[in-house]
């Protein structure tokens, strides 16, 4: 690939990163949900969005990690101008879109791409949960879809990062089918070799844990994310009683067999140049079996 | 009211009618010899998923449903039909069972959802809910789906991947109970009945979406009030379903199951310039 191309398409990632985020003044202080105290923004930036002093994991966006695990250069988006036409012509369900669209600059709740990690190529998948709470639309279970089928042609390893609140409410049954739909092509991806690592981050809940979420080779979450199937409050409001501290963490989740690792943001990629590794056929970079 | 008259609200309630048949019911009605299969052979039972083996016209077929059974003993013993994840466990189990012996399998969809617990949590409530849409999507031999009450959520699509969904006629079937739907988006769970309206969750709703196959006429009135009359009808549409889908090779079954569910929602995209 010609680096003028390369070095393109890392601008062109590293602007829809800062777009993306959050208009902050770099001065500008945050409160951490994880210690309480005030974080100066260009701190927090610094570390890749994780408090300095407590470790909490702030949420990003998906070009924003798309461009901390991807090699330089090497980011390729696909599908970006598919979008929701609201099937059921739900109320105020078009501007809701709109809106969300602004918000994030991208068109759907996941951002699918072609990139190299470590030298790798890899179909990548991540949500990003500012868009309606990264809910499960039809347009993100076709993308969701779509890379699994390309990862399956093009014989590429799959990773994808979840963060959903679960169904998208305002495309209804379409929704809920999207299940079923990326479930069966995983399956049909697994059956025929192909390796794909789950990224669970905060917060993964409902129908996508119910669907391409849980069914990792490799299933990895971020520290303190919420994973779970139920929400705590619908939970709480069946059992009639609080949750017990922790419950649905990803330090829960690991510890309840359900998570091969926790990774830190700033581990997360040196892991995943791991992970492609030990899975790359004929041997390590050097040519020995 | 005739049938064709009932609003979405009402059918919600046929639907959720104590006396309508259940799983158990429809098995004793429609199947011969059954022999129900017990356990998810990791750690427990779950009398919320009924499944076994049975004869269906002479044939042996596997056959696997949701189960609230009916009174207030037989309703907490099955958390009124909503699953843990050993009863997905339990189906993924059966399932792999039919796989091996070429059983064709037919099931009944009747749920609110999968059970909100704190050990159903513990134990994997989505894993297993993933796992099982996996393991239904890859079958090679025929799969019918039928849902007969009510289909809410995740913990019903779970039991959902068929090469043919048929529908009763005053069945429902959505992505969240409609009073869920009505918490989560007007904070309002008594606004069910509106909810009922706008989720376009009846079985003409569902065939217009392209979700389901074919709708089952139910006697006037409701399913419960002539039940030998459903299983009829029911019993011509497996008969006839389970006979086309038997002349198909056991790849075709499995490509044809995928194709049919990888363009549920191909309606609701489009693409903007970027
Ligand atoms: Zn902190």
């Amino acid at each position: 690939m010609s680096s003028i191309l390369a070095q393109r398409r890392q601008k062109l990632l590293a602007m829809k990163a800062l777009r993306s985020s959050p208009h902050v003044p770099v001065h500008a202080r945050q409160d951490c949900p994880g210690c309480g105290q005030s974080v100066e923004r260009r701190e927090l930036a610094s570390h890749h969005y994780v408090c300095p002093l407590c470790g909490y994991h702030h949420p990003v966006s998906a070009y924003y990690r798309l461009s901390l695990v991807l090699d330089k250069g090497t980011f390729r988006e696909l599908d970006a101008n598919l979008i929701s036409n609201d099937p059921l012509h739900f109320p105020e369900y078009q501007a809701k879109l709109e809106q969300a669209r602004r918000k994030t600059g991208t068109g759907e709740g996941v951002v699918t791409a072609l990139g190299r990690i470590g030298g790798q190529k890899v179909a990548v998948g991540v949500l990003d949960s500012r868009f309606l709470m990264g809910s499960m639309s039809a347009a993100l279970g076709e993308k969701v879809t779509r890379l699994v089928e390309q990862a399956g042609r093009g014989k590429l390893p799959l990773i994808l990062f979840s963060a959903s609140g679960g169904a998208r409410m305002q495309e209804g049954i379409l929704s809920l089918m999207q299940m079923a739909k990326t479930a069966a092509a995983l399956e049909r991806f697994s059956q025929r070799g192909g390796l794909y690592i789950s990224g669970f981050t905060h917060p993964t809940t409902g129908g996508v844990t119910a669907s391409f979420a849980s069914l990792g080779d490799i299933q990895l979450a971020e520290p303190g994310a919420l994973i779970g199937f139920a929400g705590p409050r619908v939970i709480e409001q069946t059992i009639g009683e609080k949750l017990p501290e922790g419950f649905q963490s990803a330090e829960y989740m690991l510890e309840h067999g359900f998570l091969d690792a926790i990774v830190s943001r700033e581990q997360l990629r040196p892991t995943l140049i791991q992970l492609l590794g030990l899975h790359r056929k004929g041997g390590d970079e050097h040519g020995q079996p | 009211m005739a049938n064709r008259d009932l609003t979405p609200a009402q059918r919600l309630a046929l639907a959720r009618h104590p006396d309508r048949p259940g799983t158990a019911q429809l098995i004793q009605g429609l199947f011969t010899d059954f022999f129900p299969q017990r356990g998810d052979r990791l750690c427990g039972e779950d009398g919320s998923i009924l499944g076994g083996i049975a004869r269906f016209h002479g044939r042996p077929v596997t056959v696997l449903g949701h189960q609230k059974g009916h009174g207030l003993e037989e309703h907490l013993a099955c958390r009124f039909g909503m699953p843990n994840p050993e009863g997905y466990r339990k189906a993924q189990r059966i399932l792999a069972q039919a796989e091996k012996f070429r059983r064709p399998v037919i099931t009944f969809i009747d749920t609110p959802g999968a059970y909100p617990g704190l050990e159903a949590e513990a134990r994997g409530q989505g894993e297993a809910i993933a796992r099982t849409l996996a393991v239904m999507s890859a079958l090679t031999v025929p799969v019918i789906c039928v849902v007969t009450g009510e289909g809410g959520s995740g913990g019903a699509l779970a039991l959902g991947v068929g090469n043919r969904v048929l529908m009763l006629e005053n069945a429902v079937y959505s992505v969240l109970s409609p009073e869920g739907f009505a918490s989560i988006l007007w904070k309002d769970a008594s606004r069910s009945a509106q909810a009922c309206e706008v989720m376009k969750l009846t079985a003409a709703d569902l065939l217009d979406l392209g979700v389901i196959d074919q709708v089952i006429p139910e006697p006037e009135g409701g399913a419960h009030l002539a039940p030998q009359t459903l299983y009829h009808e029911l019993d011509r549409a497996l008969a006839r379903d389970l006979d086309s889908l038997e002349k198909l090779r056991p790849q075709a079954l499995a490509a044809g199951r995928y194709q049919k569910f990888r363009q549920m929602g191909a309606n609701a995209l489009r693409k903007e310039r970027a």
